[in-house]
């Protein structure tokens, strides 16, 4: 009955640790740090703390194998875990990147994405000379009525494989419209002839996007004359004049979105209310940043799902490969720690220095893990399959705030991996221990 | 065999240790097999039931349709018994966010989808309902459908004729797919070709499919007939493009990311981890023996029986946890499916999933028992006992 309730006692403090523990700010775990320093700088527990911990961090080479099994593990746990959240977190940055509150994208109604829509001439038309819309030096509203349509082009390395990439017919206003876009090699695609520019993620994925060479899109021949950088999602696509994309795939003169630059972020309000009352529209309104940032959370989800579930199920192996280790390791040193118990130490000094032991190996172990995934994941680039139906080029991005939650969790795993050990340490028969071969 | 007792009576010498390697072995192979369910969601390439047919879409992008006429000049082609065609009608039931995959399909296409099993009475109906649709078991529980119930269905693509979107469909027949059929088959909605293009806004497009479907009248014709379909529309404005299904199949899936490479590497990390675990393990619980194998040597067992005794441990020990392991991630992957209302739709664990389990735990066991093994066999019986 003692047994069962100093195990139940056991497991609530696991709980708690746990529960404070992913609710603490980095501001918390520093100060329990500091805390922890002084404690052992300044008191005597914390003294004789130090000293029963530098003995066992100082005889770790003696079980260099079974430590390393708390390293490793370890490792494994944050890497993937980290790996997997930066994959979502790359994502959805690169999709929200691509959007902002000063310019609105209308669709037709119901459509979701640009593919689905269509919008006749009259009806762009409509919206492009909507109030609220900003007017270029010449009176031009600062518009672009666009064409989103999808190629089979072959993905590099794979060449069999072919994938779907976007192609974009733009306005001629697209430049002021989209600043972030900047033609990096090569020149801009001229109006009226069959020519592209690539972005520099496509050209990265995609087989043959160089400046100089030609592809074949819906049966005739397109030059490469530029490429272009943005570092959001617009740099998966391909672009050329809406007019020619338009005729080249028969589309009259139709358009599936237009794309506004706003007043002022406020001024979206008006204009989309103007339009919504419309009797000659259908149309759905929205703010790229809405737009694009909508189209993330899907994937975003599922990624931090899988990643939060394998990390789980990897650091309930973990935390049992360091408990082992940890057993193991007191077992070694079990006439020493009764030693110590003898003449006088305390049992805190010997649960301290065994749970900061593990942790200090579970914290090497998280350093190891995430700094791999950082040198090799980040900026790493990859491509999915996105709303448009098309590839959607992104970049992993290991932050710095993933890389702490690496952290959080190596410690957490640590901790687990200690306590017990480190309980039974303490209280280990000083008479039975001292006797033990 | 017969040293199975004193190799069980080894394992469990420790047994708070073992227990906790267990539990490390049981994680693993948990992950191993939910993993590897998730990839085979991901991969309908092993399905068996498409080998005999081919897909021929649109050679420049998947969204230029073809024309409806090519339909018969494709049936000329020998090899070919015969010929279907659907087209993308992207749907969503009442709220955005519920896709349904829905395709309008030619007279034909149960004939070509021979999994796709419809009671014969359920058939009749359908045929005679111009507004009829059929659904897959699993779509229609996702939504609570029945036959008989009328359904409005969106299209986020084609409006109707009269500028609406909402598009009303009769349920008169729900199918459960055979077995073998390609993953995902139990959540279409299937409905007239001939509806949909009376009733559609874009009419005056002319007669388009997205893709056509054809049936080989033996599978080795794949290469030949592939070819000569796509010399039919060559050098036209409507050049296609011919696969086996299988191949259409795994170019798309590959699309999403390539998840076979994805789930390999976590794979790949997770048994890293775990041999160092085991192999740690095992090499404690050897050198805490050495006396006891001494004994063993003294009494007459040879090196090499000794060598075996220790492997077999390590095997014992991975296919112990490993098998618990797999055994729980086949009790929960259903669960998981069944947890994210049909969004996941995670195949159970097959035969194939366990037999590489096996032989992974067999193989791991080895190679972490090898170490220790040897040191075993090696062991000089004086020096043991004497404990140096």
């Amino acid at each position: 009955m003692k047994r069962f309730g100093f195990g139940l006692l056991m497991l609530l403090v696991v709980a708690v640790f746990l529960g404070v523990w992913i609710a603490m700010p980095w501001q918390g775990v520093v100060l329990i740090a500091v805390l922890l320093v002084l404690w052992m700088g300044l008191t005597r527990r914390g003294r004789q703390t130090w000293q029963v911990t530098s003995v066992g961090l100082a005889t770790i080479t003696q079980r260099l194998g079974s430590s390393s099994v708390v390293v490793v593990g370890i490792a494994g746990v944050v890497g993937v875990l980290v790996a997997m959240l930066a994959m979502g977190e790359g994502f959805s940055e690169t999709l929200r990147a691509t959007g902002n509150d000063r310019t609105a994208i209308v669709l037709r109604g119901g459509s979701q994405a640009e593919l689905n829509s269509v919008l006749d001439r009259d009806s762009a038309n409509v919206v492009m000379q909507a109030p609220g819309v900003k007017k270029s030096a010449q009176g031009r509203p600062i518009a672009s009525s666009e064409l989103v349509v999808v190629a089979n082009l072959p993905r590099k390395g794979d060449p069999s494989a072919d994938a779907n990439v976007p192609i974009r017919g733009v306005g001629d206003d697209v430049w002021p419209l989209r600043e972030q876009v900047k033609i990096v090699e090569g020149r801009k695609f001229q109006p009226g002839m069959r020519e592209l520019i690539v972005g520099k993620g496509a050209k990265a994925q995609f087989e043959g996007l160089d400046v100089g060479r030609s592809i074949r899109l819906a049966g005739q021949t397109w030059a490469i004359v530029g490429t272009f950088e943005s570092h959001d999602a617009l740099e998966s696509e391909l672009w050329g004049d809406t007019q020619s994309v338009a005729s080249a795939y028969r589309r009259g003169s139709s358009a599936q979105s237009v794309t506004v630059l706003l007043d002022s972020p406020s001024a979206f309000d008006a204009f989309k209310a103007n339009l919504m009352a419309d009797p000659r529209l259908k149309v759905d309104v929205s703010t790229t940043q809405d737009y694009f940032s909508k189209q993330s959370e899907g994937l975003t989800k599922v990624l931090r799902a899988v990643g939060i579930v394998v990390g789980i199920i990897m650091a309930i192996g973990a935390v049992f490969g360091a408990l082992n280790t940890m057993f193991a390791a007191i077992q070694a040193r079990a006439r020493e720690i009764a030693t110590l118990r003898a003449i006088g130490f305390r049992g805190v000094p010997v649960v301290v220095s065994v749970m900061l032991e593990t942790m200090l190996l579970a914290l090497l172990g998280g350093v190891i893990g995430a700094g791999i995934v950082w040198i090799i994941f980040n900026g790493y680039s990859a491509s999915t399959l996105g709303a448009n139906f098309s590839q959607v080029v992104f970049r992993f991005h290991v932050s710095a705030a993933l890389l702490w939650t690496g952290m959080k969790w190596a410690l957490a795993i640590g901790f687990i991996g200690g306590l017990f050990p480190a309980v039974r340490a303490a209280r280990l028969p000083v008479t039975t221990a001292l006797r033990e071969l | 065999m017969k040293y199975l007792h004193l190799i069980w009576a080894a394992l469990f010498r420790r047994k708070s240790r073992t227990f906790l390697t267990l539990v490390s072995i049981l994680a693993a192979f948990l992950l191993f097999g939910m993993l590897d369910a998730t990839r085979a969601a991901f991969s309908s390439g092993d399905s068996v039931a498409g080998v005999d047919r081919l897909v021929t879409t649109s050679r420049y992008s998947i969204i230029q349709s073809l024309p409806a006429s090519l339909t018969t000049r494709m049936e000329a082609i020998p090899g070919v018994a015969s010929v279907g065609h659907a087209n993308w009608f992207g749907g969503v039931y009442q709220d955005p966010k519920n896709f349904v995959l829905s395709f309008a399909v030619s007279d034909n296409y149960l004939d070509l989808y021979k999994e796709i099993e419809l009671p014969a009475d359920q058939r009749k109906v359908f045929e005679n309902t111009r507004t009829g649709a059929i659904v897959g078991a699993a779509l229609a529980k996702r939504y609570g459908w029945k036959v008989g119930d009328k359904i409005p269905l969106q299209s986020t693509i084609f409006p109707q004729r009269n500028g609406d979107k909402t598009w009303p469909f009769d349920i008169v027949g729900i199918y459960t797919p055979a077995k073998g059929a390609a993953n995902g088959t139990d959540q279409q909605f299937l409905f007239h070709y001939k509806y949909f293009q009376d009733a559609n806004a874009y009419r005056s497009l002319g007669s388009t499919v997205g893709w056509y479907v054809v049936k080989l009248t033996s599978p080795d014709q794949a290469d030949r007939v592939a070819k000569a379909i796509d010399a039919l529309s060559a050098n036209s404005d409507h050049e296609t493009k011919t696969q086996t299904e299988q191949a259409f199949n795994a170019s798309f899936a590959k699309q999403l990311g390539d998840i076979g490479l994805i789930v390999s590497a976590i794979i790949g990390a997770v048994f890293f981890t775990l041999i160092l675990l085991t192999g740690n393990t095992m090499a404690q619980a050897v050198r805490e023996r050495t006396s006891e194998l001494a004994v063993l040597k003294t009494i007459g067992f040879s090196s090499g029986s000794v060598l075996g005794m220790v492997l077999a441990e390590g095997v014992l020990l991975l296919v112990l946890g490993g098998v618990i392991g797999l055994g729980l991630a086949a009790v929960l992957v259903p669960i998981v499916a069944k947890g994210s209302g049909g969004m996941l739709n995670l195949p159970p664990i097959g035969t194939q999933t366990w037999v590489l389990g096996i032989v992974l735990m067999v193989v791991i066991g080895a190679v972490v028992g090898a170490l220790p093994a040897i040191r075993a066999m090696r062991l000089n019986i004086v020096d043991a006992l004497a404990g140096r």
